[in-house]
């Protein structure tokens, strides 16, 4: 192309103002690098990049779309589409309580009312001392044992309100 | 050093069922107790044998067999040790012989017929019962007879929508392509079920192995887990079983020496049950949002990338294995009509006998409920069950005589799904589970199609005007009416079905749907 050529290519960058730190703006980009070359990518670098940094931020988007050669729009699509990703930072420890058929079955509406009024918030939020994050799930595959909650990732069941309390004052204490 | 056999082996499941009930302190605690008093013994971390109400079920290993310790806090450890638990004795939790407890012993296993039994990292006894040697038969036959036997076992899939699955497979294997693909659908996010889940924590190998086997069969070289990702146990044991694999040479580009390549890894979900739905899978593969794809083109003619693909449930596909191991025709021998072979069915809710079940088709669901299950939990009459996940029917107690069988359901406007069973007892409001059925399905809708996604949402309000006492009879007609279009109009089984709970609740237990206070008004939807 010569210089004086009237067309010019405007590159997609992702913007120059990120709130991302510059150790998450690595991980973000070596997380990518990582999986790029694997088909169908865009779902194990989200998966890494939660992982790693406990949600995905917004400006974790455009890097993934310029590394992946996607646009915004279509990475954005995918986070809000899925349950599990999470645009904001969550609590020291996710509780993922069960909403479904087998845990209504033995008291899971009970133990949802107890869990958001002692924890004080509802579903999606996270407690005041940013111990716990609580989140809504539709089955644990342990519906024989309920009401099962998902602590980080370890699956309790038969989940009673003392229980409940017990397993929130543990996490609590946890740094 | 004692030589293994020597040793005494002790069984605790790391099932996460058994887990989530405290199977890791008790396993911790038998470790302890033992270095206690100097007995060496070997722990062995096996799947779980589906008696869930019974976990911990602690297994000690006798001349005459394995001897049940259960439910085994960590707390009734050290009054085990005292009592001679590691001789087999007599015991306030003790069962004698596992194989032996009616409810265990009364199965029929094929599919499961490993889990439970074999520590399910342990290849060497994977092989050592029976483990591999379907995908030797498969190796010595001709792809059209691996399809050929499948076809004729009658195998069916079952993740919910009972396919044929050689037909399936003889259309990827007739399809001409440089690449094809063996999805293996473990996003198994109908609540009541957990056979999935078991049998890839409890038997890994079996699943890799029928994945292998589809393979081979259809010309595919490529395989795919994509495993929900609220299943990390079953994650961590999958992962380490197909290192193994990788690793043995049986996974890879020469399996078994055969010069066939196969490859496989496991993808994880991100928590949207719509993935469930085959083509919805694959878009999610594909790195995309999970969006229904219209049908046709069939997965099996363009499925993941555009390429043919088999996409079969966990149970399908661990089910092959014992079918080439033991010819089409031993499987076909099971079952009733057109559903042939075991379903492995899960007793989930307030059931006092939790589990899982494998039995041939045909049994009846009073049978799984009193038998078996041994009623509610709570000792309360069982009012309804739901069968096939958040989307199948509610029924009554008149249709508890409905033998297990996909067309004897289909025939009392119900479906046999995956073999998940709640059960409600006589406190259940079945106005507020027609309810929460057009909620799940407008939290789950993926939104491609006018009828699911509008549609839950309208039906939620008209039920809830319903409950409040406004036009009921007006509220009634529009909520049928809405049940039709969702049937008749959806894309895909998730507002297809809605209608099965929602109907089954309403036209059963209409005496549920009447007016409440405004105090016990139920909430919106959670987004």
């Amino acid at each position: 192309m010569s210089a004086t050529s009237p067309r010019r290519v405007i590159p997609i960058v992702p913007e120059r103002i990120s709130s991302l730190s510059a150790a998450e703006r690595g991980s973000v980009l070596d997380l990518c690098a990582r999986w790029k070359a694997a088909p169908g990518a865009l779902l194990p670098i989200l998966h890494a990049v939660q992982d790693a940094l406990g949600f995905v931020p917004a400006d974790a988007v455009p890097l993934i779309a310029a590394e992946l050669n996607l646009s915004r729009a279509e990475v954005h699509g995918v986070v809000s589409f899925y349950h599990y990703f999470r645009t904001t930072k969550p609590g020291r420890e996710v509780l993922h309580l069960c909403r479904a058929e087998a845990c209504q079955a033995v008291g899971a509406a009970l133990l949802e009312k107890h869990a958001q009024q002692t924890l004080g918030i509802g579903f999606h939020g996270t407690t005041a001392d940013g111990a716990i994050t609580l989140e809504p799930v539709y089955c644990l595959g342990n519906c024989a044992l309920g009401p099962s909650v998902l602590l980080g990732k370890r699956l309790v069941g038969r989940v009673t309100p003392e229980r409940f309390d017990a397993l929130v004052a543990l996490a609590r204490k946890r740094p | 050093m004692t030589s293994l056999c020597a040793r005494i082996r002790v069984y605790v499941p790391g099932d996460a069922a058994a887990v989530a009930v405290g199977a890791e302190d008790t396993a911790v605690a038998i470790a302890a107790e033992a270095a206690r008093r100097g007995i060496e013994l070997q722990l062995v971390r096996n799947g779980s044998r589906g008696m869930l109400w019974l976990e911990p079920l602690v297994e000690v290993e006798c001349a005459a067999g394995r001897v049940a310790y259960g439910p085994v806090g960590a707390e009734a450890v050290p009054g085990l040790f005292a009592a001679g638990f590691l001789e087999g004795t007599k015991h306030a939790l003790g069962h004698g012989l596992t194989a032996e407890i009616p409810y265990f012993k009364n199965q029929e296993r094929l599919t499961f017929a490993r889990v439970g039994l074999i520590d399910p990292s342990s290849l060497a006894e994977y092989r050592e019962h029976g483990g591999y040697r379907g995908l030797a038969n498969a190796l010595e036959m001709a792809p059209a007879a691996i399809v050929a036997a499948v076809t004729e076992s009658g195998l069916r899939g079952r993740g919910g929508a009972a396919f044929p699955a050689g037909i399936k497979w003889r259309t990827v294997l007739g399809a001409q392509s440089p690449q094809k693909y063996v999805v293996c659908n473990a996003d198994e996010g109908d609540s009541g079920t957990f056979s999935d889940r078991m049998i890839m924590e409890g038997d890994p190998f079996v699943l890799i192995e029928g994945m292998t086997i589809a393979g081979i069969a259809t010309g595919a070289a490529r395989g795919y887990i994509y495993l929900r990702c609220e299943y990390p146990d079953a994650h961590r044991v999958l992962d380490a079983a197909i290192a193994t694999a990788y690793a043995e040479g049986l996974l890879g580009a020469d399996i078994a020496g055969s010069g066939r390549a196969f490859d496989l890894e496991v993808r994880l979900g991100a928590g949207a049950y719509i993935c469930g739905e085959e083509t919805s899978l694959l878009e999610s593969l594909e790195g995309k949002r999970g969006q229904v794809r219209f049908k046709p083109p069939l997965p099996a003619i363009q499925g993941l990338f555009g390429r043919p693909t088999v996409i079969n449930n966990v149970i399908t596909l661990a089910s092959v294995p014992v079918i080439l191991d033991r010819g089409a025709e031993y499987y076909r021998h099971f079952g009733m009509g057109r559903s042939r072979g075991t379903l492995p069915i899960q007793l989930a809710g307030n059931v006092k006998h939790g589990g899982l079940v494998e039995r041939a088709f045909g049994l009846s669901l009073r049978e799984l409920l009193y038998d078996y299950g041994g009623g509610s939990l709570s000792g309360r009459p069982i009012r309804a069950v739901q069968v096939g996940g958040p989307l199948g029917a509610y029924l009554p107690e008149s249709q508890f005589d409905t033998k297990i069988d996909y067309e004897g359901f289909a025939d009392i406007k119900a479906m046999l799904g995956h073999g998940g069973i709640v059960v409600f007892d006589d406190r259940v409001d079945m106005a507020a589970q027609a309810r929460y059925a057009m909620e799940f399905c407008a939290v789950e809708s993926c939104g491609k199609c006018t009828p699911c996604r509008i549609g839950s949402t309208r039906g939620v309000e008209v039920i809830d005007r319903w409950l409040a006492d406004e036009n009921p009879q007006k509220q009634e007609a529009v909520l049928r009416d809405l049940c039709e279009t969702l049937t008749h109009g959806s894309l895909c089984a998730l507002g297809g079905l809605t209608a099965f709970p929602v109907l089954s609740a309403l036209n059963h237990f209409r005496e549920d749907f009447h007016a409440r206070t405004p105090v016990a008004a139920p909430r919106r939807p959670e987004g």
